[in-house]
């Protein structure tokens, strides 16, 4: 497949990380951001072409992991409404929030809907003017402009039965909160090549020269993360902390500007809180005061609501690079992905499940 | 289409039925309607088929000194209609190659309707008449069956059970104990297109050019393996959880270490492309025309001509061997950029991802 295969290629993969083998002097700790490439990482091996010295840590950038417990009770109690249409992506169905998932709530007689796109709710509102279409926005930067058009649209066409529940988050706050822990141990990052092909890099320059580290924006085929690590290793063994872009046949510096602009129309940036991190000053998206009628929090009075995590899951320490899936006391065994704990284990893209696919035979 | 469907049921179908152009409840109340119905209808698809005189049951002579093969299946496919096929091609084809995966050679099948009220006449003749083309393709009859109607909502549209029996020659064993260190494990085609052509419609996603099914009988592949000399070991078909589940299986059972290598997997284009869209890999997704076959290396080659020859099955392809013993039963896979990893049975069903 074009603008696959080509990247997958086991000549160039061994290339790459023989020249990683010949970068590195030293011990250094990569954090790669998003979900995709942890995926990536683990399902091709990629890990384990790198030399010893450098360790891959499993980033906060899963937007199914980070999605906070009370919004995904939030998301049970709506879908449980009667005459509620309630929309979702996939994978967040299996999300344990702190009294069930919404398959549960699937089950129990609720009419969900997985959707891939959100302006298919749109279609759905249309043909249903007797039911509440609401949508689950989750996401980074990468679903916001689409959860953003459908919002956008909504009002336009003035649908009355389409709302949005918002959790989205913001990568370059996560950034910061990492490398503000005093426990952090991540020295360079590879940032997610989909979440810059939105927004381009600009947030991510004065970021790197704030911390002084390493931030290479990067793709998501094989060639691609090796790529990442080999700019980032670079960098960092020559002492140099810079943004660069690896990802440079999606990414622009200025990024998709009328996504951008559609965003900044209809979110404000908000405090959001991360599941297993706690709450990031304006790491967020909600919707603008001027779309308030299409928030769901709002219409469903619910905006009050919380609820506590399980304590056993390490999932925070995970999505900060301060612990691997395979240390936690209850992997594979209290926590699988039959009966998770926490959401890294769920998503496919979460770090503890790609673990537990692909690297059980380690615990 | 609705044309079309209309077309079907004019020229194959002009009968009384027609004063009901749906299944309603009485067509399942054990009356006149009901008789109608089967008679009529379900009958008139499967005529010819069932040996002896009409009774509770069908009273059928097997052939001497062969052992029974005994299987059962029921099909609840949403949408009933996906390209390349329909649930009445499944309802054949799934218990069909149950049964060869056993080395067995399919003979009878059952045909049960669960029928939700409502379901078009039209479309319950074209489920009957793909039943029918699907049976004589695989060289079985459907000898008996029943039917039920369940109230509006209760079901979805048509759910179809069938039972079947098939006879294994003698002297023949096709078992997940027989697999052993050094067999050859093969494929008889490209992975994944039955999975993705049900995705497709369901989620109203188009491509290109329309993925369609799979669905296939197995038997008479089955048949060349044999014909061709194979001491076959073992045979598992590749439905549900894809070719993951079925190498899982096969390992589990047997204490086994599997190896495959993901690029010797033959998987098309255009399923490769669907499944990147929306997150799933390949090796989990089902099939209706494909299995798993554990033959020794030795007679590898003997076995690929065999299937290569079959049309439908020209993709056939060696993917891995049976390294040896494993307490845990494990399969390795080694990925396209040449690292080992395990390959282990999906939990639940694979979901759409986010980005």
């Amino acid at each position: 497949m074009k603008y696959m295969d080509e990247y997958r290629d086991e000549e160039g993969v061994a290339k790459l990380a023989e020249a990683i083998q010949r970068a590195v002097t030293r011990p250094w700790v990569v954090m790669e951001v998003c979900g995709g490439q942890t995926h990536a990482i683990v399902k091709f091996g990629l890990d384990e072409l790198l030399p010893k010295q450098i360790t891959l840590v499993h980033g906060p950038g899963c937007p199914v992991c980070v999605t906070p417990v009370e919004m995904i009770d939030k998301a049970v109690q709506i879908a449980a409404r009667p005459g509620v249409v309630f929309c979702s992506f996939g994978d967040m169905l299996r999300v344990p929030g702190s009294r069930g998932d919404l398959f549960g709530a699937k089950a129990a007689g609720a009419d969900l809907r997985v959707v891939y796109s959100p302006l298919d709710c749109l279609k759905i509102a249309a043909e249903n003017p007797a039911k509440q279409v609401v949508f689950f926005g989750v996401g980074f930067e990468t679903t916001a402009p689409a959860n953003a058009m459908a919002v956008h649209l909504a009002r336009e066409k003035g649908l009355k039965n389409f709302s949005l529940l918002v959790s989205h988050v913001l990568v370059p706050p996560a950034i910061d909160a990492i490398l503000s822990s005093p426990r952090n141990r991540v020295q360079g990052f590879l940032a997610a090549g989909h979440v810059c092909a939105v927004m381009g890099t600009e947030e991510y320059h004065p970021l790197a020269a704030k911390w002084k580290v390493p931030i290479v924006v990067t793709g998501f085929e094989p060639m691609d993360i090796l790529e990442g690590v080999l700019m980032t290793v670079r960098q960092l063994e020559e002492g140099r902390g810079e943004c660069e872009n690896q990802y440079a046949r999606a990414v622009r510096r200025g990024g998709n500007l009328g996504a951008q602009a559609l965003m900044r129309k209809v979110f404000k940036v908000v405090d959001r809180k991360w599941r297993g991190v706690g709450e990031i000053p304006m790491s967020g998206y909600g919707l603008a005061d001027e779309y308030a009628a299409f928030d769901a929090d709002k219409i469903y009075g619910l905006s009050g609501y919380t609820a506590a995590e399980d304590a056993e899951c390490i999932s925070g320490d995970v999505m900060r690079g301060n612990a691997k899936p395979l240390d936690c006391q209850a992997f594979g065994t209290r926590c699988t992905p039959e009966k998770p704990l926490g959401a890294p284990m769920v998503s496919s893209e979460g770090a503890c499940a790609a673990y537990y696919r692909y690297r059980r035979q380690e615990a | 289409m609705t044309d079309k469907k209309t077309d079907i049921y004019d020229v194959a179908c002009p009968l009384p039925i027609s004063d009901y152009p749906v299944v309603t409840l009485a067509h399942g109340g054990g009356g006149r309607l009901m008789h109608q119905l089967i008679e009529t209808v379900i009958g008139r698809a499967f005529a010819g088929m069932a040996p002896g005189e009409q009774h509770d049951s069908a009273v059928l002579e097997p052939p001497a000194g062969q052992r029974l093969a005994l299987t059962s299946d029921s099909f609840v496919v949403r949408p009933a209609f996906f390209p390349g096929g329909s649930i009445g091609h499944l309802a054949v084809n799934g218990t069909v190659n149950d049964l060869a995966m056993s080395g067995a050679v399919p003979r009878w099948l059952t045909c049960s309707l669960i029928l939700e009220e409502g379901l078009p006449m039209a479309d319950l003749w074209r489920v009957l008449q793909d039943m029918r083309t699907a049976a004589e393709a695989a060289h079985v009859a459907i000898v008996t069956g029943d039917t039920k109607v369940v109230d509006k909502g209760k079901g979805d549209g048509i759910y179809i059970n069938t039972a079947g029996v098939g006879f294994v020659p003698a002297g023949r064993v096709v078992a997940p104990s027989r697999v052993a260190a050094g067999d050859a494990i093969l494929v008889n085609g490209d992975l994944g297109r039955h999975g993705m052509a049900i995705m497709a419609v369901r989620e109203g996603l188009s491509f290109e050019s329309a993925i369609e099914t799979d669905c296939a009988p197995l038997t008479a592949a089955v048949e060349a393996l044999f014909a061709a000399g194979v001491d076959v070991h073992c045979l598992r078909d590749l439905t549900r959880g894809g070719l993951s589940s079925c190498l899982n299986e096969i390992a589990w059972a047997g204490k086994l270490a599997l190896e495959v290598r993901e690029r010797a997997v033959p998987v098309r284009e255009d399923v490769k492309a669907a499944c990147e869209i929306l997150g799933f890999d390949p090796l989990y997704v089902a099939n209706e025309g494909r299995f798993a076959a554990f033959v020794p290396e030795s007679q590898a080659e003997r076995a690929l001509a065999a299937l290569r020859q079959m049309p439908g099955f020209e993709q056939a392809a060696l993917i891995g061997t049976v390294k040896g013993p494993d307490p845990r039963g494990k399969v390795h896979l080694t990925s396209k950029v040449g690292v080992a990893r395990v390959l282990d049975m999906i939990s639940g069903e694979q979901l759409p991802r986010i980005c």
